[in-house]
């Protein structure tokens, strides 16, 4: 807890364009984004124009937001009441994506749980299962979907094999990846502690690497699901949560890496000292959470 | 002590810059709870013509003025736009007001952050209207767009309101981020926990649950997205789906987000109640557990609006009795009102009155939230009018009354002139008058099993609707009654005192009115003497 008796000064920043632009940039990104789906459902077909403009638009202002909040702490107008406020600020971030994967993985709860116990015909809501599809039997993961001439189920699913064939069971080897970059962040972490300035940034950049061949094998399974199994989003609820939950989280992924380069790319630069690190300490913390998102994955997309 | 460190230009001086520039690009607290007010108070307009839409299209029985694929849009869009364009701005315009000046801090913690959650909402919003003029019409499911209306048989324009429901809710997160660092963290030397000021430590609580629920909403417009574009089935039987989990996401989150309307609106009543019985509050300790004791519940009972939907016994019981519970807490809170009123030395200026109210007509929407809290008469009162006059009541002079309560208590801290109390009272009993006419005759037609959400009724629901639209249209133009009072105010009242109401306590009457630019260049020492609560 904060104790404010002892904060040296407030740090109010001066005004900026970069909030509006970044705001617009979001409007202008997600209307071509919109547009262009709506639009792949005509004959037409759509274009990304608007979306990458956007886009373009957003980055620019990010990079230069950043660049100046870097800026303003080199110069030492960053207070360390303001630094605290960043700590909870990421803190909470962190816990918003939190929530946000609990909505998915509720989603697989309640559909494992409830719709598969009652389209089964099981439970106390059973007669839905028996009237509206009698022929369904409630397995997990589910390869015939209870209606098959409206989503098509997959071949095969992602399901392990028994434990002597793990060796060829690529989750098990990104499980293995995550969690070894998880450590090799903290050795960064400590390197930077103990101001070694060398064990930090090659550290750092082991789990840059770390981060990249994870996303690399991700991308790999997802090929395989593809043109082998048969395991597509639109090949029932099996596919839908097996994607929502992965691409999301890959998605977490490249962006952990991202930041993560990011700072490599400052460490490089001479950025970071052990008492103020915020920007590697946040990256790091946020990497742990991807980290953990995926534990809880490789439980109950995976294994079980 | 410390002093504020601004970022030096040349020529800085410590005020606002000029013109547009002011308002697009400022970090200053109070130009951004100035801007949230007004975008508020605009969108609260633009609802407030859909809901008279809906009155006069209902004012008799038949079809009059819109058909009924119109209708079904100004209903969802009226509850979209009131609840997150108009209540939820305008708590957070008051938040971003009042918490720097409360807690004895210069501005918020993250001032540039506070720009962008602003600035993100125009752009959402004008992208949600914008539906309405689009080819296929803008949604048309209802405000709690269940699966499938939302997804297989959705407008193409949904993907837009998705998105728009994508950018509201970055701006919640990043203003509840916010709003707790600058709670935690802001605060002046003496200003601990249990001095804060009430409306400070709801907006505490309801920060956290906008950070815990905001993306699960997000998360269930993006499996909305996914079966619309992308052939998933999280909402459709067929492939394994069901539509009825759709319902338990969305509840998950919309629970709570009633409570995220309701508990800023504690916090302010607690504020002017006390100030206008010249009595300090009754129970401030339980009036912080009460709150945080509702926030907790307030996870644990979204399936009460699902008892019809089909739900394992076990689970209707539960949602049942964990709902009715939350009537303790609220309990608590409404005795301490009344007893801090008991025996005071009350006048009735217009906060007081709004008030006042608030406690009586929140009250009665929270017995009509107990009797549909009870499972075997929810299939009842499921989807009538009944529900519709329920949560007006808690929401219109609930939340509603307790900003417009707040608007008349600190307008003359913010521009330093002081309404007319004429003009104030007038829009009052307008408004109160108002208001229970177009609520209070839905009880009657919805225990009748008028259903809502439809452009035409049996005849015998006609006498009711006829009151209830007529009590529409006085509740709706006395609104703009307010807004000319308003602009009286701010143009012409006279000039306020800082310290303006005699029984006031607390940080914010310590200053000028109207508030410096920066209230607090150097934090105030926090005592009981100067700030009781
Ligand atoms: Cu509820």
């Amino acid at each position: 807890m904060a104790n404010p008796a002892e904060t040296p000064s407030y740090y109010i920043p001066h005004s900026g364009w970069y909030p509006v632009w970044l705001a617009a940039s979001m409007f202008v990104m997600l209307v071509g984004l919109g547009s262009y789906l709506n639009a792949l459902k005509t004959d037409e077909g759509g274009s990304l124009l608007f979306f990458y403009v956007g886009f373009a638009g957003l980055s620019v202002v990010l990079y230069q937001w950043f660049a100046k909040v870097i800026s303003e702490n080199q110069v030492g107008l960053v207070s360390g009441q303001l630094k605290k406020s960043y700590v909870w600020g990421m803190g909470w971030f962190i816990f918003s994506e939190v929530m946000f994967f609990a909505a998915f993985f509720g989603a697989l709860f309640y559909v494992r749980n409830f719709v598969m116990t009652w389209m089964g015909g099981d439970g106390g809501k059973a007669l839905t299962g028996d009237y509206l599809y009698p022929e369904f039997d409630n397995t997990w993961p589910v390869i015939t979907n209870p209606d098959p001439s409206v989503f098509a189920g997959p071949k095969e699913s992602m399901a392990p094999p028994p434990l002597s064939q793990w060796g060829g069971y690529l989750p098990f080897w990104n499980t293995a990846i995550l969690l070894t970059s998880s450590i090799t962040v903290h050795f960064a972490h400590t390197g930077l502690k103990n101001d070694n300035r060398k064990s930090f940034i090659t550290w750092l950049a082991v789990t840059v690497v770390l981060g990249v061949i994870f996303l690399g094998l991700q991308a790999e399974e997802y090929i395989e699901a593809y043109a082998h199994l048969g395991l597509t989003l639109d090949s029932g609820i099996y596919g839908s949560t097996f994607f929502i939950l992965t691409g999301f989280h890959g998605f977490h992924v490249t962006l952990g890496t991202f930041m993560l380069l990011i700072a490599l790319i400052r460490a490089i630069k001479g950025h970071f000292s052990h008492e103020d690190c915020f920007g590697f300490e946040a990256t790091s913390w946020y990497w742990h959470f991807v980290d953990v998102v995926w534990l809880g994955l490789f439980i109950f997309v995976y294994l079980f | 002590m410390s002093a504020v460190i601004e970022e030096h230009h040349d020529d800085h001086d410590h005020g606002p810059a000029k013109g547009l520039a002011r308002w697009l690009f400022t970090t200053n607290h109070k130009d951004i709870g100035t801007m949230y007010l007004w975008f508020s108070f605009l969108m609260f307009l633009i609802g407030g013509t859909m809901a008279l839409i809906i009155r006069a299209e209902l004012f008799q029985p038949g079809l009059q003025f819109v058909q009924p694929e119109f209708f079904n849009q100004m209903t969802t869009n009226h509850g979209l736009i009131m609840v997150f364009g108009a209540i939820m701005p305008a708590f957070v315009g008051l938040a971003n007001w009042l918490i720097p000046m409360m807690v004895g801090a210069p501005d918020m913690a993250l001032p540039r952050m506070n720009n962008l959650s602003f600035w993100i909402l125009p752009f959402a919003f004008g992208l949600l209207i914008s539906t309405l003029f689009m080819e296929g019409g803008g949604p048309n499911f209802g405000w709690t767009f269940y699966a499938p209306l939302s997804t297989t048989y959705a407008p193409d324009t949904v993907t837009f309101f998705i998105f728009g429901v994508h950018m509201m809710g970055a701006s919640s997160i990043m203003g509840s981020i916010n709003i707790i660092a600058t709670i935690l963290n802001m605060r002046a030397p003496g200003m601990t926990f249990m001095r804060m000021p009430l409306f400070v430590w709801t907006w505490l609580i309801t920060a956290y649950l906008l950070i815990a629920v905001m993306p699960v909403l997000a998360g269930a417009v993006t499996m909305m997205l996914f079966d619309i574009h992308f052939g998933t089935s999280f909402f459709s039987a067929a492939g394994g789906g069901d539509p009825v989990m759709f319902q338990h996401i969305f509840w998950f989150f919309g629970h709570p987000e009633v409570y995220i309307m309701i508990l800023p609106a504690f916090g302010i009543v607690s504020a002017i109640i006390p100030t206008f019985a010249r009595k300090p509050l009754f129970g401030y300790d339980s009036m912080v557990y009460a709150t945080a004791s509702i926030a907790f519940l307030s996870f644990i009972v979204w399936a009460h609006h699902m008892f019809t939907v089909g739900m394992p016994l076990a689970g209707q019981l539960f949602f049942m009795y964990s709902t009715m519970l939350i009537a303790v807490p609220t309990g608590v809170k409404v005795f301490n009102w009344v007893a801090t009123m008991w025996k005071g030395s009350m006048t009735f200026e217009t906060p007081m009155l709004f008030a006042i109210a608030f406690v009586i007509l929140f009250t009665m929407g929270g017995f009509s939230g107990l009797m549909l809290a009870i499972t075997p008469a929810d299939y009842q009162y499921h989807d009538t009018y009944f529900v519709v006059a329920h949560f007006h009541y808690v929401l219109v002079p609930g939340a509603l009354f307790s900003i417009i309560a707040a608007v008349y208590y600190w307008l003359p801290k913010w521009c330093g002139r002081m309404y007319d109390e004429t003009l104030g009272k007038t829009h009052f009993w307008l408004s109160f008058i108002g208001v229970n006419v177009t609520f209070f005759p839905q009880h009657f037609s919805g225990l009748a099993g008028m259903p809502r959400r439809i452009p035409d009724y049996a005849l015998a629901f006609a006498d009711f609707n006829m009151i209830s639209s007529v009590g529409a249209f006085i509740f709706g133009f006395s609104q703009l009654f307010f807004l000319y009072v308003l602009i009286k105010t701010i143009t012409s009242g006279r000039p306020a005192t800082a310290q303006v109401w005699d029984g006031a306590k607390g940080l914010e009457w310590t200053i000028a009115s109207p508030a410096p630019y920066h209230s607090f260049t150097t934090p105030p020492v926090v005592t009981l003497e100067n700030n009781p609560h």
